[in-house]
């Protein structure tokens, strides 16, 4: 049986997260296709086609698949489901709100947040914030999974799958998205960038956090934030960085005012070098870091950005 | 309106795990034991709907040994009006909690449920969207704000672009973000009365569940550790580091 891929996307956009998503699938099976369920999206089901591995888009549109609301797209995918052996999506907020919604309506226990493919009913996955790898064999007839996109690269995108239409589901109606703040940035994104900097509850003040942006911007680095600086207001929620947050990898990660709480490594510790900027010797996140640097922020970061 | 609030034991958030060296899973032995704080942050947002007056009672209810009834207690101290345990091993997969926890919804008759978006041991995130699915009701998870009207309910949640707000209708079952709201600490009087407060326990066979696991824990090892590194001197030094060593700059 095939692998179902979930594709994430605004309706003009893949989302990255869907590259990612499509690696891990095509180690699970051969047959991978791709579901976009969306409002005109027939750019996004041609993206989707050319990603490589993918066997076949499967495109479904309707008005109600515009917000991507999750009791819209659990009836679509239910109703696809008996086809496929492993239905599967980004570990998003969005693949978070819908799969174990679609796995308890198939009654199948989701698998959450995957790492590793070691067979196809056998996965790895971080539990305890990262503090302790499971590896989980799943017994049910159809695997619901999430993945967690920085566990897999992207796929490469010079395929060229074919699309087939599929008959939108009946609107279910009960939930509607009235209103959404999206934060709007020229810099890259969070989730997949090379490199990010980011500023804790040391950086102060929202206003103090332009010395942050600055340094991103000098790096063409995506900004991210520990708890306490979103819970203080210093930058938006979509910011933080951790167990409860966006999970990164990026080549570089500059840590700067944060203490390094297991919460907050939680979503960072896999990136490929950190650097910890602290006035604190004793912080935590110095035994994470490939390169400590023992100092006030708000002399270091200025003398970074005039140096770089 | 009656609101349930599943909340669930866990390893307190601040204490660092250990995992067993043969591999079955991580030592609990001695360690502290807290609410889930996500569970607290639902907790607390029920109890301020009840003092609003919106809501009539606050049910708590967990699943597992007598071993988790001190934790019980823990949010009977903080204002819930009584709790239900259902008595069975300590952990059970979400999906059989689910199902669990819709036997219960159907028998108090609820009409909001709020729970944690994820619990702080498994980090599955799937409980709360579950039950919905189970009970063919709506769902807002991710919650940082909670308006209700009558039976109409605004929810802003916490995505990953930024923030959304969807209308639904009650009943509905909503899950909890960090920043929803703070929970309150029990005070002293508050925990002497939670000691007499009900505490009802169901067997797991009268909710005619079948728990059986789906997922075998085949191994639970710790993570790659990350080799330590130096500390450098200067914004100089760090910038040739960067640049010429590590060359992500
Ligand atoms: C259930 C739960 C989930 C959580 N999820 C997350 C999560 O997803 N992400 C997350 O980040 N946290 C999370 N937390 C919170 C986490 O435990 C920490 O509280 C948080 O990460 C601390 O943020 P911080 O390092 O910015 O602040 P602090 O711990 O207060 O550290 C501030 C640091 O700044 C340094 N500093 C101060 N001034 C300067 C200066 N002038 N120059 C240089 N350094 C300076 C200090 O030395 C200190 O080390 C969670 C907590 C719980 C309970």
């Amino acid at each position: 049986m095939s692998i179902l891929v979930i594709a994430e996307h605004d309706n003009s956009e893949l989302h990255v997260s869907t590259l990612n998503t499509v690696t891990a699938a095509t180690q699970m099976g051969d047959d991978v296709h791709v579901l976009v369920a969306g409002s005109g999206a027939g750019d996004v089901a041609a993206q989707a086609a050319k990603v490589s591995g993918v066997g076949k888009v499967v495109h479904a549109d309707a008005d109600h698949y515009k917000d991507a609301v999750t009791t819209e797209l659990s009836d679509l995918i239910v109703g696809l489901a008996g086809d496929y052996s492993h239905i599967v999506a980004g570990a998003t907020t969005t693949g978070k709100d819908l799969m174990p919604r679609v796995a308890a309506l198939l009654d199948s226990a989701q698998i959450s947040d995957i790492i590793a493919v070691d067979s196809a009913d056998t996965f790895k996955r971080p539990i305890y914030a990262g503090n302790a790898i499971a590896t989980v064999q799943n017994a049910d007839a159809k695997k619901v999974i999430t993945v967690r996109p920085t566990g897999f690269d992207a796929a490469a995108t010079d395929g060229s799958a074919e699309v087939a239409t599929v008959e939108a589901s009946a609107e279910n109606g009960s939930t509607k998205v009235v209103g959404r703040e999206l934060t709007v940035s020229e810099r890259p994104d969070l989730g997949a960038a090379s490199i990010v900097v980011s500023g804790g509850r040391g950086v102060g003040s929202a206003e103090n956090f332009k010395i942050i942006e600055g340094l991103a911007d000098k790096l063409g680095a995506a900004v991210g934030a520990s708890r306490a600086a979103v819970d203080a207001g210093y930058v938006p929620n979509d910011y933080q960085v951790g167990q409860t947050g966006k999970v990164v990898a990026p080549n570089l990660y500059v840590a700067v005012g944060i203490s390094g709480a297991i919460q907050h490594l939680a979503g960072m510790k896999d990136s490929k070098v950190i650097v910890a900027i602290n006035k604190d010797e004793e912080a935590p996140i110095f035994q994470v870091a490939d390169y400590g640097l023992v100092a006030d922020l708000f002399e270091a970061v200025p003398e970074m950005v005039s140096q770089l | 309106m009656k609101i349930l609030v599943p909340v669930k034991r866990v390893i307190d958030a601040y204490v660092s795990i250990r995992v067993k060296s043969d591999g079955s899973g991580v030592d609990t032995n001695n360690v502290k034991m807290s609410l889930n704080p996500f569970c607290e942050i639902a907790l607390e947002e029920a109890i301020r709907l009840k003092e609003a007056g919106t809501a009539s009672e606050v049910v708590l209810v967990s699943v597992g040994s007598g071993d988790i009834d001190t934790v019980i207690r823990s949010g009977l101290a903080m204002g819930a009006d009584r709790a239900i345990r259902v008595d069975a091993e300590d952990d059970l997969e979400p999906l059989a909690i689910a199902k669990i926890l819709k036997h219960v919804v159907e028998q108090e008759e609820a009409g909001l449920v709020i729970t944690g978006k994820q619990s702080i041991d498994g980090d599955n995130n799937q409980t709360g969207q579950m039950l919905s699915a189970l009970l063919d009701w709506p769902q807002a998870t991710f919650a940082s704000e909670v308006a209700l009207d009558g039976s109409d309910a605004k929810v802003t949640r916490e995505i990953d672009g930024g923030l959304e707000t969807v209308a639904l209708s009650l009943p509905a079952v909503v899950t909890t973000d960090l920043r929803l709201n703070e929970p309150r600490y029990p005070t002293l009087p508050n925990i002497m009365k939670a000691k007499k407060k009900p505490l009802d326990v169901i067997a797991l066979a009268d909710t005619g569940v079948d728990a059986t696991k789906r997922n075998t824990v085949v191994n639970v090892s710790p993570p790659e550790e990350r080799s330590a590194g130096i500390m450098v001197e200067s914004v100089e030094q760090l910038i040739d580091k960067l640049k010429n060593e590590a060359k992500v700059i």
